[in-house]
């Protein structure tokens, strides 16, 4: 492929189509056994194992399933699948291919960020250009009977609809309100029937499982994070852009990654994602310590964490879709909290009682917006005394 | 303009062009987008036509429109200017070419100029943090932007 990155895995070297052939002369079975030993975990942020999923999507009995490939990167800090998407679109496309195979899909749609509608054309090359080399379509690579083929939808700048059931809801031609789960997506997806919604990134790694197998995958990184990670990184650094690690990598090796002069503060995970100080600088990227979609936003020492909560929720706020009453309500609430703490007006108090509504939120909020809308502002209170001054 | 639609939205299976011309609610987002590439925005007798084509009710066609921040149902500016306001773009100087941009167009942020030619808006995060302070003017996304470069964008899309 054209990129000149280098990296573990997906960054790594690898022939078009090789995955694909691959999965095809191996069988469905032996997919979805490749990708469950491989012990791939999603790479939007939130780590379900993708074996499972597709296991559970190819055992739901259904004439019609769905692959959907979410390329809606809207947390503030990540660009990770535009450079994807950018540089090697069409493994990106192949693993959407292998993961019809392996779960019986014959329609996929990539729902693309409005942001990102400049891409639209050359991704609709690349289709093309798949489409002539028997990679989509009908009887695809010689396979009788598996016919595949993707559409690209838009996205119309909604945050929200990165969460997948809201996704769901917006390809549908609703509002993008997340929906209750279960039933999951596996099941009662696209339209009501199974579907299978997975991050830009997880696709590109299952190409490369496939190719290469669950032990090459499960040999990089740590033994509950197997692979490796993309990062944006953003922020007081020298070189921000997107970098490939290993799980494991620490905070450290982040900030000599984009050369940042000793920063005061790491936010790992984007707007829901939480603050992380210097003396915790050696914690590790992997799902059992820092779990994230991979966006790394850098402060410098003269920054102010009490304006960078602010900015966060103003986010929230600007992008909760209102139909649940803790992420509603409760974001603005916060927010009037950090503006009070910024003039100095905010007690000791107060903040437990804004505590309490932030754990309230975390558990009672239908999506993953509001249920991690509270995670910076309670990562920057607590570990940022120095920002702020408590009134008496 | 529902059949043009129809057509433009279409899977490609080989050589052989077949087009998804199906009248379901699904189809209701990329033929907004596509009224909206066109117009600038989505009038009511535009609603009425989609709902009828769709068999919605027009204010479930409204619902969808004003859930969204990229359609809208009144007339902006031909060209459409947003900065991101995302954390990494106000570090790097956001609301500085924010202000060039105010004073440039001699507008506030919300507004659209008297000759309807451009529109400024604030957006959240677009995905160019990496090139920060970062915009979109339409669907292109520039990076990188200056104060000096602020007058050049503005006169290449004049």
């Amino acid at each position: 492929m054209k990129t000149n990155r280098q990296g573990p895995v997906i960054f790594s070297d690898i022939e078009v189509s090789k995955g694909l052939k691959k999965a095809l002369s191996m069988g469905r079975v032996e997919v979805l056994d490749v990708v469950r030993d491989s012990n791939l975990r999603g790479r939007g942020g939130a780590g379900f194992p993708t074996g499972v999923k597709w296991n559970l999507a190819a055992t739901a009995n259904s004439g019609q399933k769905y692959v959907v490939c979410n390329a809606d990167e809207g947390e503030p800090g990540t660009f990770k699948d535009r450079v994807l998407l950018t540089e090697i679109p069409r493994l990106v496309f192949e693993g959407m291919v292998i993961g019809a195979f392996a779960i019986g899909a014959n329609k996929g749609f990539l729902y693309l960020r409005g942001e990102y509608k400049s891409l639209l054309s050359s991704l609709n090359k690349e289709l093309d250009r798949m489409r002539k080399d028997g990679d989509l379509g009908k009887d695809i690579k010689g396979k009788k009977g598996f016919d595949f083929d993707i559409e690209i939808r838009l996205g119309v700048g909604a945050y929200v609809c990165g969460e997948e059931t809201a996704l769901i809801e917006s390809l549908e031609g609703n509002r993008g309100e997340s929906r209750n789960r279960p039933p999951f997506p596996v099941n009662t997806g696209y339209n009501g029937y199974p579907t299978i919604v997975n991050n830009v990134e997880t696709f590109v790694a299952v190409v490369h499982i496939v190719a290469k197998g669950a032990d090459w995958f499960k040999g990089i990184g740590t033994e509950k994070s197997s692979g490796s990670k993309l990062l944006s990184i953003s922020g007081d650094c020298k070189k921000p852009g997107v970098y490939e690690v290993a799980f494991g990598a620490s905070i450290n090796d982040i900030i000599k990654l984009a050369q940042a002069n000793n920063p005061k503060a790491v936010q790992i995970g984007g707007a829901s994602g939480i603050c992380i100080p210097k003396d915790q600088f050696n914690r590790k990227i992997g799902y059992e310590d820092l779990s994230t979609g991979g966006s790394v936003i850098i402060f410098g020492q003269k920054r102010n964490l009490i304006d960078v909560a602010e900015n966060f929720l103003r986010f929230f706020k600007e992008e909760s879709c209102g139909q649940c009453t803790p992420c509603r309500e409760g974001i603005p609430v916060l927010l009037e909290s950090i503006k009070k703490i910024k003039k100095g007006l905010g007690k000791k108090q107060d903040i437990n009682e804004i505590f309490t509504l932030c754990e309230t939120m975390q558990l009672a909020s239908k999506c993953g917006l509001g249920q991690s809308a509270p995670n910076a502002f309670v990562s920057i209170i607590e570990n940022f005394k120095k920002d702020y001054k408590l009134a008496k | 303009m529902a059949k043009n639609c129809a057509k433009k939205i279409g899977l490609k299976n080989g050589n052989k062009t077949e087009f998804v011309c199906d009248q379901t609610r699904s189809q209701l987002i990329p033929i907004l987008q596509e009224i909206q590439d066109k117009k600038g925005y989505i009038s009511d007798k535009d609603m009425q036509a989609v709902a009828d084509r769709l068999n919605i009710h027009p204010v479930e066609v409204f619902s969808v429109i004003t859930f969204y921040s990229f359609l809208n149902d009144i007339k902006k500016g031909k060209h459409v200017i947003r900065i991101s306001n995302c954390i990494s773009n106000i570090m790097a100087g956001s609301k500085n070419i924010e202000k060039e941009f105010e004073k440039a167009l001699k507008i506030k942020v919300g507004q659209t100029t008297k000759d309807g030619k451009f529109s400024l808006e604030e957006t959240s995060c677009i995905g160019m943090c990496d090139q920060a302070p970062a915009i979109m003017v339409d669907e292109q996304l520039i990076g990188n932007v200056t104060a000096k470069k602020v007058k050049e964008i503005i006169k290449k899309f004049k």
